[in-house]
């Protein structure tokens, strides 16, 4: 997107007040233009050269840089920007351009010669008449035709701009090709007179407009303007020509746009004069220039007429989302430039003639009317409407992504029953039941469906019980759910998401059991913190009766504790009947989430 | 034996004060006690004191004069006392004897060099130099003289010794219990589990760090997104097709020729195969009309389209050009509204840097049916982006060729306490659609987004090329947790 600097106090006062930079950037941010970069010329420099940051002076001038989108070529200037933003924020009316009512004999006239049809057929012109000029309007002049040669001129191919004192030279001109070495003239910025051809070679030393010689330089015929004394306006793209330079007293400007695509010339002569007619004596007018091609065909230029555009006000609340009466749309169009004529009711539909000024060739579609239309009424105030969709179950969607991550560490999963029988849930784990914890079946048809388990731990040695001749070390997990008496739930009792791991070898493995423990922390993003610290997990040792005492600990997850691990107590190892040493450990993940 | 004579001597003695000595005196290698001493406190059943001394070893070449003698001895005795040749001399020793001899026992004026002849000058030496090296061999003191001559003669060279004075521990035991890091299935056959005592578990230590794959942490939230699009109803995309026409890139999407995006130093031309066979001709000439002179209630642009520029081939800059086929494929049948999804490659010819590289992922999804608003777009991106964990949004009116009317998203990040751009988004243009063949009361709207950007901010990556390419840290995506977004 293209950068336009402006001076921030210009713009204020083109804008009628001042604003916080807060402020500044919320507007930007509402009608679409971005506050990018807050700089002084000084610093522009020294980012330049690449010198060290200083502390800037008070006195420099603050410059905004402002991000502007690329199809707005009208914002390309302070004069464009502050028009635009004035007109949004209700300050001014639209303004309307007009072309000066002349007689086609008292018209400047452009002669096109058949040969540019073989380098860049096309050319538009005009006038700007009693214009003011200051330091900063000059400039302003200046820099709009390096950003418009920049972007919708695609850096001077498609279309060249030359802006000449119209006062140094006399009409009717004429556009030509002619072979570089008949063309003579002093170019700008030089005393010498050049030979179009040794001027190509000239530039090519030249940092600036080197990158411009390609488009012509293989030609056998370089364009070129004349006017009736054979003074050389300009060689587009390169250059003009000194004799017509303008300056700070220029009263009269001739403006030409010499291309190879005609509605791009139209665009950019019309954003050069629309944007400058607000100095000059007639506010707002322009004076016309008849081109006349070789075929006789004559044009007269610039043409600023309104573009008419039927747009039915039910297109564009549909669009925006937000039914809005004809009057309230009417007024968001105003803001944006855009003139609602008259409003037609056709059927009980009404439909609206909008008219595009010359400044917005941005406007292709009545698609782009209905953008306009929501951005005046406010983007982020459109109620947003929701579609259709689901939300998963969190909880098992992270069971998922932690049964993933387990098993890529080397753990088979297992699959184990919720019912087991009363002693394989207690005294089998050396634990006594408080009669706290375990939902207990009423009627069960076998000892081995006699409660609900309150750990993952007996399915899991059951599981390694039955498979004493696999080849060890045998590491196994499950993620599943228990059932707790909970007292806070309407039925008395409530599931809890466990994940359990087991290994078992010639050893018990206690220490990779721990490091198990510490991937299940890594990849949860939990830190490994000291004893007490509540922003991560440690570990502490612990005295449960289901492990080993010196080689067991419960883990300790943002102050609480989710689970312990440790070496199975050789009686419960005894108890189900396994002969090898394991390690164990059982977490709640629900802490996790 | 060692480990049984330091806890036996020190069940009687408060101190062993060297375990060199301690050592010599028992006939048992230093070594051995050194390590036993080791282990003893490890398991703090002794304290142990480090002892560091400097002593004298011989060298090779020491060793070989302690053996046979100094050179200038064996020249000296070579020498007969009537004198000798110096051919015949040479012949009766090795080479480096003879020249080192040569030079000390001149030095030492014990004989006499003459033209041809040699002769002594004393008849009887004393070979001081292989006395003192046997001394040094032997442990035995020498006097500071000799050392620096043999230290400057390469002979000696100094060595540290280390050794310990030894106490007793806060543990100490005249016997040593068993200890076990481990259970063992020995311990359970044997019963011994309950005697077995285990050395002290340090807790404040990580365990042994598991071994395993992991998955890239780029594709792991790729994956969570596919969900919480299907999650929302969207179909995805086949997107396995980076090369590419400039036509569906491009011009289908009213992308005019002309336009920056074009350029060669922002899209990838392709060389071989440089342009596309086919395309289909009647739906080309609408394009063509429609960027030439409009249609569709739209001026156009107003510029000589050309063909050439559409045949060129690309390495695709967006997913959009497998939408833009995907819509079109939806156009030639009767229309059934559709929710579409990809996340694939796309390539920029951009220059590498922090935050940029010259491929990345594209997110982009898109819903066509009838009656869309801005209201609907509105909401499915806070549907969208909160299950991201973006849930306050922004939108600021922005331009792109083929969505009007267009918005940026911006999300506020409460960690750098701003807003922050973070995707683009809009309604296809009717310019886009029409010609395509959907009827006219069709909407499309649509966003799009980098996968890295999210990854980036949700992992605290702030340099692009760490995440994904060659350059990347294995153990970053080793270290990296599971992708919770959209639980």
């Amino acid at each position: 997107m293209p950068t336009v600097s402006v001076g921030r106090d210009r713009l204020f006062q083109a804008l009628g007040r001042t604003y916080t930079e807060e402020e500044f950037e919320d507007l930007c941010f509402k009608f679409g233009i971005e506050l990018d970069d807050v700089t002084t010329e000084k610093a522009i420099i020294r980012k330049e050269k690449h010198l060290d940051e200083e502390e800037a002076s008070e006195d420099e001038e603050l410059i905004y840089k402002i991000e502007v989108p690329a199809n707005r070529y009208d914002l390309l200037c302070l004069e464009g920007l502050a028009q635009a933003l004035r007109i949004f924020n209700g300050l001014d009316p639209i303004p309307s351009y007009s072309v000066a009512s002349i007689g086609k004999e008292s018209m400047l006239k452009m002669n096109v010669k058949s040969e540019t049809s073989k380098i860049r057929p096309y050319v538009v012109c005009a006038v700007l008449r009693g214009v003011t000029f200051d330091e900063a309007r000059y400039n302003s002049f200046i820099d709009l035709q390096d950003r418009l040669h920049q972007n919708i001129c695609r850096r001077r191919t498609l279309v060249a701009i030359g802006t000449h004192d119209l006062d140094t030279i006399e009409g009717p001109f004429t556009y030509e090709a002619l072979p570089p070495e008949e063309i003579n003239f002093v170019p700008l910025k030089q005393t010498k007179n050049f030979r179009a051809d040794e001027l190509m070679e000239f530039y090519k030393s030249d940092m600036k407009l080197k990158k411009f010689l390609h488009i012509i330089e293989t030609s056998p015929v370089f364009p070129v303007i004349y006017d009736r004394n054979r003074t050389v306006l300009s060689l587009p793209p390169i250059i003009n020509g000194a004799h017509s330079a303008i300056s700070l007293k220029t009263k009269n400007v001739f403006i030409e746009c010499t291309a190879t695509d005609l509605t791009k010339a139209n665009i950019v002569l019309n954003t050069m004069v629309t944007m400058f007619s607000v100095y000059c004596q007639k506010k707002f007018e322009v004076e016309p220039v008849e081109v006349i091609y070789p075929d006789g065909q004559s044009y007269i230029c610039p043409d600023l007429s309104f573009y008419q555009m039927v747009v039915p006000l039910s297109y564009i609340t549909t669009i925006v989302g937000v039914s809005l009466p004809a009057h309230e749309v009417a007024g968001l169009l105003n803001k944006m430039q855009l003139n609602v004529e008259n409003s037609v009711l056709e059927e009980n539909q009404t439909k609206f003639t909008i008219s595009v000024p010359p400044t917005r060739s941005d406007i292709l579609h009545p698609c782009d009317v209905a953008e306009d239309v929501a951005i005046a009424y406010g983007y982020n105030k459109i109620p947003k409407i929701k579609l259709p969709s689901l939300k998963p179950q969190s909880l098992n969607q992270f069971s998922e992504l932690i049964r993933a991550e387990i098993g890529m560490v080397g753990y088979t999963e297992v699959l184990t029953w919720i019912l087991c029988s009363y002693k394989e849930n207690f005294t089998m784990l050396n634990r006594k039941d408080d009669n706290s914890t375990a939902a207990i079946n009423g009627n069960p048809r076998t000892a081995d469906f006699e409660v609900v388990r309150t750990s993952l731990l007996p399915g899991i040695l059951k599981t390694v019980g039955h498979n004493k001749d696999h080849p060890k070390p045998i590491k196994i997990f499950e993620v599943g759910d228990i059932v707790l008496l909970d007292e806070k739930k309407d039925v008395g009792a409530s599931n809890r998401r466990h994940l359990a791991a087991l290994y078992c070898g010639a050893t018990s493995g206690f220490e990779l059991i721990h490091g198990l423990v510490d991937r299940i922390m890594e990849v949860t993003g939990t830190p490994f913190v000291t004893p007490g610290d509540k922003s991560g997990y440690y570990i502490q040792s612990s005295d449960e009766p289901e492990f080993l005492t010196g080689r067991q600990a419960s883990i300790i997850y943002k102050g609480n504790q989710i689970g312990t691990f440790g070496i199975v107590h050789p009686q419960v190892l005894d108890n189900f009947d396994i002969p090898d040493p394991c390690s164990f450990v059982e977490i709640n993940i629900e802490s996790f989430l | 034996m060692a480990e049984e004579a330091v806890l036996g001597y020190l069940e009687n003695n408060t101190e062993i004060s060297d375990s060199g000595t301690f050592a010599e005196e028992r006939g048992i290698n230093h070594d051995e006690i050194v390590n036993i001493i080791k282990s003893l406190n490890g398991f703090r059943l002794v304290d142990a004191q480090d002892i560091k001394r400097e002593r004298w070893v011989l060298t090779n070449e020491g060793k070989t004069y302690a053996e046979d003698g100094s050179p200038e001895v064996q020249l000296f005795l070579a020498v007969p006392p009537e004198g000798i040749t110096r051919e015949e001399l040479q012949k009766k020793l090795k080479p480096t004897i003879y020249q080192i001899g040569c030079q000390q026992a001149i030095k030492n004026k014990w004989i006499e060099m003459g033209k041809s002849q040699v002769s002594r000058k004393l008849q009887h030496v004393d070979d001081r130099v292989r006395d003192a090296l046997i001394q040094i061999q032997n442990g035995e003191a020498v006097g500071p003289d000799d050392i620096n001559a043999l230290k400057r003669r390469k002979l000696i060279t100094s060595q540290i010794w280390k050794g310990y004075s030894v106490t007793k521990g806060p543990k100490y035991a005249p016997k040593r219990k068993k200890v076990a890091t481990d259970l063992t299935r020995e311990n359970l056959q044997r019963g011994d589990w309950k005697e077995v005592e285990f050395k002290e578990y340090n807790f404040l230590a990580k365990g042994q760090p598991t071994e395993g794959g992991c998955l890239h942490p780029l594709l792991k939230v790729r994956r969570q997104i596919q969900m919480i699009f299907l999650q929302m109803g969207f179909e995805e995309m086949p997107t396995n097709n980076f090369v590419e026409s400039s036509f569906w890139n491009f011009d289908a999407l009213f992308q005019p020729q002309q336009h920056p995006a074009r350029d060669s130093h922002d899209t990838f031309f392709l060389k071989e195969p440089s342009t596309t066979r086919t395309l289909p001709e009647d739906y080309v000439e609408r394009v063509k009309r429609v960027h030439e002179s409009g249609g569709y209630g739209s001026r156009g642009y107003g510029y000589e389209w050309k063909r050439d520029e559409a045949n060129k081939n690309l390495l695709r800059t967006h997913t959009t050009a497998v939408s833009s086929r995907m819509l079109y494929a939806l156009a030639q049948g009767p229309f059934a509204p559709k929710s579409y999804y990809s996340i694939d490659r796309v390539f920029r010819n951009e220059a590498v840097d922090r935050t940029h590289l010259a491929e990345f992922h594209q997110i982009e999804g898109l819903i066509c049916d009838r009656g869309l608003t801005l209201g609907h777009l509105i909401g499915v991106l806070h549907d969208f982006f909160s299950r991201l964990g973006m849930s306050k949004l922004k939108f600021k009116p922005a331009y792109n060729p083929y969505t009007e009317p267009s918005m940026e998203i911006f999300s506020y990040h409460e960690g750098l306490q701003k807003w922050v751009e973070i995707g683009n988004s809009g309604m296809f243009r009717p310019e886009m659609l029409l010609p395509m063949g959907l009827p006219d009361d069709v909407q499309v709207i649509a966003w799009g987004l980098s996968l890295e950007r999210p990854t980036m901010i949700l992992y605290g990556i702030d340099n692009i090329r760490d995440l994904f390419g060659h350059k990347v840290d294995l153990s970053l995506i080793k270290r990296n947790p599971v992708c919770s977004i959209g639980l």
